[in-house]
């Protein structure tokens, strides 16, 4: 069984927003929406300064409460433990658009809740997300952390890495490399 | 503005008031742009291919890539693996060109300007009447005052077309506001030292660099594409950067130096840099010996000054400039010193940026692993036309004696030179403006709207109704790349390439390509055999054949590449002559003394913001080109206004607010569209940020009209370079108002 899950090298990136336009395209997202968005964290003081870049989605947690809290089922986990909504299933009430830690849904103008899919209709062709496979710096690494040999999986072991709000307990699977 | 320079009228394309034209009007159609014509989106159908090659138009870089559809609908633009622009991989303009295509905003039909009612207004033309109308000005202006009056304005694929036709008419005057408003002075400065240029792409060999110096060069923000990949793998490989820049840069975030330097101080740190890289010793010794021309006067000449001399004026600390140097030095000639892009800044440029070549000198980056390659380009052959005309006059007699150095026309001094004096026997009386909206692009827009009251005729072609349209005599609505061939991309790089731009769609509404548009206007004025190709088909095609390859393997690869006979280093101690006046690289210039200039750049104090002004400087977001994409639905959807960013102790001095909106106004009582605050720690206190393009003010660019600030509106002072022409737009100073209740 495959656990699919994603590391965004916050060296490399310098948030084109490149991630976010292909996403777009590749998944027919309307304009006014987006499932992945760009963030840039500054602390310090002028001249003190740090900067962390990161693009941003659905973190598709182990233990997602968006699936927990979905009254008929449409959120839920498929292979590899991607979140998805099925749109059919939902009937827009919003429950899990407050769960969510990450503010990663949102309701698509046809009525259901919308988010990040990592692609699954390419991964299941064997390819990257659309966003990792754009990413002109090469910021994004998508895989299996279930093969100890894939690239993800040895970026975690090499680089320090942290995930987004922790303390939430969702066990995040998207990964932010430092 | 007197009212004989509202002769001619700004008109919004349509708007208010075109309801009643055309209730009274049974001869003129008014142009109605609440029904366009067609918006179906026909896809071109190629057997057996899903995909069509294209290079992108999003910017100046030129990406090779496929378009592709999906159940017969536009659908994804992706990167050409084989692409060294963009090894693949699209930044978010070219990722969101399919934007350029399904923008509904788009110009549909040709305008002719008339007079209805007291009102100018465009009406819509067929092609023949416009081509009809454009042959008769030009006609009378070459009768009248010869056909070096008309000149052309370009940027972009298409220029090339209608540089040819200009210059079969007998007019030689085609300038590109790249050169004296962008990257000029870098050119003329590089040619002075070593006889070459940098040249686009860059020739900067970052991928192997180990030592990265960027001035004000914020990659990352202008995403060129692959320079930004390459400066990202260094960075992941460890390379040490210095960035210098008033403004916490993303790609001062990743360096290892960041040097907040004030602003219009540069070449007093580059000097310092180069007192302490020749005092030290530190520089390549065999390198300036066997290479360099004028050492010991270089030597001379920044005798005094040392990192405490430039403390004062850069507010850089004397330890932290030696350091940086010894950091140069210590990686050299694995160190680059970047020599930026756009650096048309303070009216010095030239002189600056040869600072920064002799500092490569120095360190022997030029022709050297990790600092600059020899670029490769793809021979071509074009197909043959006839010889043009002899050209009587040149852009140079617009302004006699001066700029002496420079090489390519200056689009400033074309505008400054359309505004006739008594001294001047030829002022220019027409212009076709291809591709580049003046308004936004030249600084000083006061002067570009005298100007252009001044001409007889003024051609706009453009894919949106830009500001400069709504100024033309007559609009020509040019397709988009995806929709029309062009010439191949052959650009500069490690290995020659070749790439095709096929049609992936077909025009929408009445728009044409820019090939056919000279084609057929070359018939009206008899210069056809400029134009011996009935279609691009036929002409590239051609072309290809020179190569060995055809059209139809083009579209089948999208990208040729060629083998590189020359090596990419080759100033190991190879002997080599430079195209230079004493054959090396000149760190003291024989061609600026002659002129009369420094031959060795000489640090002069700028003027400094007044008190309770604070220094403009302006820059690139990387989902936007200029003001050419901010109507882009994707683009648009990614950043739709810019902010000023000022620093968080100023704007609590001022009680302003992170978020709010205010005015500009800059020492001549310009003031500017109301802007977003961006309160921030990310900048100096002396200076304030906004990327430029933004503040539009046709009505017609739905998305982008009224959003955000246009610098340029800002910029009514210019310092211009006396070497070259460019015009420095870094000295104007803007203070805060707060927007009328």
């Amino acid at each position: 069984m495959a656990r699919y899950a994603m590391a965004i090298d916050t060296k490399r990136c310098v948030g084109c927003t490149d991630c976010v336009v292909a996403c777009q395209t590749e998944n027919n997202v309307p304009v006014g929406y987006c499932r992945d968005w760009i963030v840039e964290e500054t602390t310090g003081t002028y001249p003190e300064l740090h900067m962390e870049i990161r693009s941003e989605r659905c973190n598709h947690c182990e233990d997602a409460p968006c699936v927990r809290s979905c009254p008929t089922s449409a959120s839920h986990y498929a292979d590899g433990g991607i979140v998805l909504v099925d749109h059919d299933e939902c009937i827009g009430c919003k429950a899990c658009i407050t769960s969510c830690p990450y503010d990663a849904r949102f309701v698509h103008p046809e009525g259901y809740v919308d988010k990040c899919t990592f692609c699954i209709h390419r991964v299941k062709e064997g390819k990257d997300p659309a966003c990792v496979s754009v990413c002109p710096t090469h910021a994004m690494i998508f895989g299996d952390l279930e093969d100890e040999n894939s690239e993800i999986s040895e970026a975690l072991k090499t680089r320090k890495h942290k995930t987004l709000i922790p303390e939430a307990g969702t066990v995040p699977h998207v990964y932010y490399l430092l | 503005m007197s009212q004989q320079l509202k002769r001619r009228e700004f008109i919004k394309i349509s708007g208010a008031g075109v309801g009643g034209m055309m209730a009274g009007s049974g001869l003129l159609q008014a142009v109605d742009f609440s029904n366009p014509q067609t918006d179906s989106e026909e896809l071109i159908e190629r057997k057996g291919t899903e995909r069509t090659a294209t290079y992108c138009e999003m910017c100046f870089w030129k990406c090779a890539g496929w378009v592709y559809k999906k159940d017969g609908k536009p659908w994804k633009i992706v990167g050409h693996a084989e692409d060294p622009n963009s090894n693949g991989r699209f930044c978010p303009r070219g990722t969101g060109g399919i934007g350029a295509y399904t923008d509904k905003d788009r110009l549909k039909t040709p305008l002719i300007r008339v007079q209805k009612n007291g009102k100018q207004v465009f009406r819509k033309a067929t092609w023949d009447e416009a081509f009809e109308y454009i042959a008769r000005k030009m006609n009378i202006i070459k009768e009248e005052h010869g056909p070096d009056c008309i000149a052309l304005f370009t940027h972009g694929s298409g220029g090339s077309y209608f540089k040819n036709l200009l210059r079969g008419f007998g007019s030689n005057n085609v300038a590109a506001p790249s050169y004296a408003q962008c990257r000029g002075p870098r050119e003329e400065a590089y040619m002075l030292t070593y006889g070459e240029v940098v040249g686009s792409p860059e020739r900067t060999d970052m991928q192997n660099s180990k030592c990265i110096v960027l001035l004000g060069s914020h990659l990352g923000e202008n995403m060129h594409n692959g320079q930004v990949q390459e400066f990202v793998e260094a960075v992941a490989g460890g390379a040490s950067v210095i960035t210098v820049d008033p403004r916490f840069s993303t790609a001062a975030s990743k360096s290892k130096y960041w040097l907040p330097i004030k602003p219009a101080t540069d070449l007093a740190l580059l000097l310092a840099w180069i007192h302490v890289i020749i005092y030290e010793e530190l520089y390549d010794k065999e390198y300036v010996e066997q290479y360099t021309y004028g050492f010991e006067q270089l030597k001379a000449s920044v005798k005094h000054n040392t990192p405490e001399w430039a403390y004062p004026i850069t507010t850089i600390k004397p330890h932290l400039i030696r350091e940086t140097a010894r950091e140069m030095a210590r990686y050299a000639p694995a160190t680059l010193v970047h020599p930026g892009r756009h650096v048309t800044w303070y009216g010095d440029d030239t002189q600056r940026v040869r600072a920064n070549a002799i500092l490569n000198a120095l360190l022997g980056s030029w022709g050297r692993r990790g600092g600059f390659y020899a670029p490769a380009k793809a021979k071509v052959k074009k197909p043959q036309i006839p010889d043009y005309p002899e050209f009587k006059r040149s852009w140079r007699d617009a302004f006699p004696g001066k700029y002496p150095l420079a090489n390519l026309a200056i689009s400033s001094g074309i505008c400054d030179a359309t505004i006739p004096t008594p001294e001047r026997d030829c002022s220019f009386k027409g212009w076709i403006v291809y591709g580049t909206n003046l308004p936004l692009t030249l600084p000083q827009p006061e002067k570009t709207y005298e100007a252009i009251q001044n001409l007889d005729l003024l051609v706009a072609v453009d894919i949106m109704p830009s500001e400069i349209t709504g100024w033309a005599d007559v609009v020509l609505p040019e397709c988009t790349y995806l929709e029309r061939y062009d010439d191949l991309r052959i650009s500069q790089g490690r290995v020659p390439t070749v790439a095709l731009r096929a049609p992936a769609f077909k025009p929408k509404y009445d728009s044409k390509p820019a090939y056919w548009m000279d084609r057929e206007l070359s018939k009206k004025l008899n210069l056809q055999h400029y134009f011996p190709h009935e279609t691009m088909e036929s002409y590239l095609n051609e072309r290809l054949k020179s190569i060995g390859s055809s059209l139809e393997e083009l579209q089948q690869i999208g990208v040729k590449r060629l083998d590189n006979l020359y090596s990419l280093y080759y100033l190991n101690g190879e002997d080599y002559t430079f195209a230079t006046a004493s054959g090396k690289i000149e760190l003291y210039s024989t061609l600026l003394a002659e002129a009369g200039y420094d031959p060795i750049p000489k640090y002069k104090a700028h003027e400094e913001p007044p008190e309770g002004y604070y220094r403009l400087v302006y820059g690139r977001a990387p989902m936007h080109t200029f003001g050419r994409t901010i109507n882009n639905p994707h683009l648009h959807d990614l950043k739709s206004e810019n902010e000023v960013w000022i620093n968080r102790k100023v704007a609590e001095l001022w009680g302003i607010r992170d978020g709010e909106y205010i005015i500009l106004e800059n020492q001549d009582g310009k003031q500017s569209n109301r802007i977003k605050v961006k309160v921030t720690e990310r900048i100096r206190h002396d200076t304030v940020y906004m990327v430029h393009g933004f503040g539009h003010t046709d009505k017609r660019m739905r998305r982008a009209y009224n959003k955000g600030a246009d610098d340029n509106a800002l910029i009514s002072k210019v310092h211009v370079d006396p070497i070259m022409g460019g015009t420095g737009m870094r000295g104007n100073f803007v203070t805060f108002k707060r927007e009328a209740a």
